[in-house]
């Protein structure tokens, strides 16, 4: 259980997370979700206490993450930046962690056996590709059988045999009862993995929902219609929550409408159709959309800045 | 190819510990020893404080016959002795910056304190564990290195001391404690500054570049004030005759080591404070 109350972080003037209250709950697994830059890497650092909030607080599991006893089995974290010296093995790397806690050495050789890097264990880290770093980082979130399971990232890198793997390993740790937290940008990732979402966009919450819902809300109304009289389809279908984008040859997309409300409008005005297809906008098109004014604001100060 | 998706399980862990110091400690341990720079860097002090006195010893036998009366006077046996010391200091101390710097850059130290989120207890582990090791290396480096030394001139007879004559022992076995604090002091500036170039920069600034900058003041002041610098007042723990213008072997042991407190507590403080 993870719960964010008014948390937000300020780096010098620019704020990071702005005032983020969430709470993310066991036996299932929760996406987090956010354009780049939109706070998700920070909101995670906030959580284990390795950056200090400059306003509110978060507690992992009922208490700050830092009055825990035994933190590896609060939380297992996967963080986005590396976080393994390069010239240890991943063997000492994870042995000298297990040892804080005084979790036996067997336990090492478990999680690197989980993960498959068996065979480079004793090789120093810094050679290592990216999905091996990655695998790594997978072991060192699971060394203290963690209540809690936090990761940034977790399929950056990773071939599909390993997003498959990840995707079923996140929903075993949810069915076991734990709390998971994953961050993406890929909300088709997400719609296949979590069960419910938290999506950021600048530091602010956006959306607080289940991904049953966030789907039926993404899939609806986008039609696309041909028609030898575009200029007076648009005319008669003209409204204040539709809005119109050009489609490959020569057909219109409607936002907005159903295909049955299309083809009464064009019916009532007499007007001809040759295609009236109904489609589901993409979940990728739907997180976009959500998230679209927060990413536009992003660039236009981008361009004033530059 | 199987058709069933095959289910990850996380094995589960049968008995899980708290957070303790000696833990740490272990943990702390486990990571100074399975990174190259260590067995590099105290493999290279070890030697640099014995191979300088013997080779300082071999040189100054074979060319005492030709020597005048007065550079004859001028060798004093524990400065030959200890001559490896003052370069050794530099091995051990770019270690100790390293310890802590290298987990900046690597970002290691988020793990660290991912794991023990009680930050401080990573930072008394880390200066425990390293003041042991920098200690057991260096007292036999020492003892090597003095006899040695004086086996290398006793066969021409020359230069003898003994190591139970007053001071001797202390100004000997006082090398190895001075290093120790080096490493010490090195540490915490590793801690302050987070970054291996300017920690060591700062280090050599402190130790080498301050000393000479002191004989551009007036003579009086430099008099005064140079006897308090950290590597003036440290280096008294290892000589043995009290020079004009320089503490007392514990004065200046004590000096030393309450600027190793207070860069201590400087990086204690920062370590508190700042975010990762
Ligand atoms: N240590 C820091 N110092 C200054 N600014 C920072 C720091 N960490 C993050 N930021 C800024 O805070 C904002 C949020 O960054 P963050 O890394 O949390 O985003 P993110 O959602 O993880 O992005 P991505 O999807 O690219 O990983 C960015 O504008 C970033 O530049
Ligand atoms: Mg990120």
């Amino acid at each position: 259980m993870i719960e964010a109350r008014d948390l937000t972080k300020d780096y010098g003037s620019k704020r990071a997370v702005d005032g983020l209250s969430f709470t993310v709950r066991p036996g299932i697994v929760t996406g987090f979700l956010g354009p780049n830059g939109s706070g998700k890497s920070t909101t995670m650092r906030l959580i284990l206490g390795l950056d200090a909030p400059t306003r509110g607080d978060v507690t992992v599991n009922g208490s700050d993450y830092r009055e825990h006893a035994a933190p590896l089995h609060e939380v297992g974290a996967l963080l986005e930046a590396r976080s393994v010296h390069t010239g240890r093995s991943a063997h000492n790397h994870l042995l000298a962690l297990a040892q804080t806690h005084g979790i036996p050495k067997r336990r090492v050789s478990e999680l690197i056996d989980l993960v498959g890097l068996h065979e480079v264990a004793r090789k120093r880290s810094g050679k290592f590709s990216l999905g091996m770093g990655q695998r790594l980082g997978i072991a060192q979130a699971l060394l203290g059988d963690p209540k809690t399971v936090m990761l940034d990232e977790p399929v950056n890198g990773l071939d599909p045999e390993g997003i498959h793997w990840m995707r079923n390993l996140l929903k075993g740790l949810a069915a076991e009862g734990r709390t998971v937290f994953v961050s993406s940008h890929l909300m088709s990732e997400m719609a296949l993995t979590a069960d419910h979402l938290i999506v950021i966009g600048r530091g602010k919450l956006i959306a607080d929902t289940s991904v049953d819902d966030f789907v039926s809300r993404a899939s609806q109304k986008v039609v696309v219609v041909r028609s030898p009289e575009l200029e007076s389809l648009r005319a008669a279908l003209a409204g204040p929550d539709v809005s119109f984008e050009p489609a490959e040859r020569g057909a219109l997309e409607v936002h907005g409408l159903t295909a049955e409300q299309v083809g009464d409008a064009a019916a009532a005005a007499g007007i001809v159709l040759h295609e009236l297809t109904p489609r589901q906008a993409s979940l990728e098109e739907a997180f976009m959309n959500l998230t679209r004014d927060e990413v536009e604001f992003a660039a236009e100060l981008q361009e004033v800045v530059a | 190819m199987s058709a069933a998706t095959p289910s990850v399980r996380l094995p589960r862990l049968d008995r899980t510990g708290s957070v303790a110091f000696r833990r740490v400690l272990l943990s702390e341990w486990t990571k100074l020893r399975s990174v190259r720079s260590t067995k590099w860097s105290l493999g290279v002090g070890f030697l640099l404080t014995v191979a300088f006195p013997i080779a300082f010893s071999f040189a100054t036998s074979s060319h005492w016959g030709s020597m005048s009366p007065q550079d004859r006077a001028d060798r004093q046996p524990l400065d030959i002795a200890l001559v490896g010391v003052n370069v050794a200091q530099l091995a051990i101390a770019v270690l100790g910056v390293l310890l802590i710097s290298a987990e900046y850059s690597t970002g290691s130290i988020r793990s660290t304190f991912t794991a023990v989120p009680k930050r401080l207890l990573v930072l008394w582990a880390k200066l425990i564990d390293y003041s042991v090791v920098s200690l057991a290396l260096m007292v036999p480096a020492v003892l090597v290195s003095f006899f040695s030394s004086q086996a290398i001139l006793g066969r021409h007879d020359i230069l003898q001391i003994s190591f139970t004559q007053p001071g001797v022992a202390r100004a000997v076995l006082g090398g190895a404690l001075y290093v120790m604090l080096v490493g010490i002091f090195a540490l915490a500036i590793g801690a302050i500054v987070r970054n291996t170039a300017g920690g060591i920069a700062a280090f050599a600034g402190i130790f080498f570049v301050l000393p000479p900058l002191m004989f551009v003041l007036p003579t009086s002041w430099n008099n005064a004030i140079s006897q308090y610098l950290p590597s003036d007042a440290g280096r008294q723990l290892f000589s043995l005759h009290h020079a004009s213008h320089s503490l007392r072997p514990l004065t200046g042991g004590l000096v030393f080591a309450a600027y190793c407190v207070a860069a201590i507590v400087i990086a204690a403080v920062l370590l508190v404070r700042r975010d990762v």
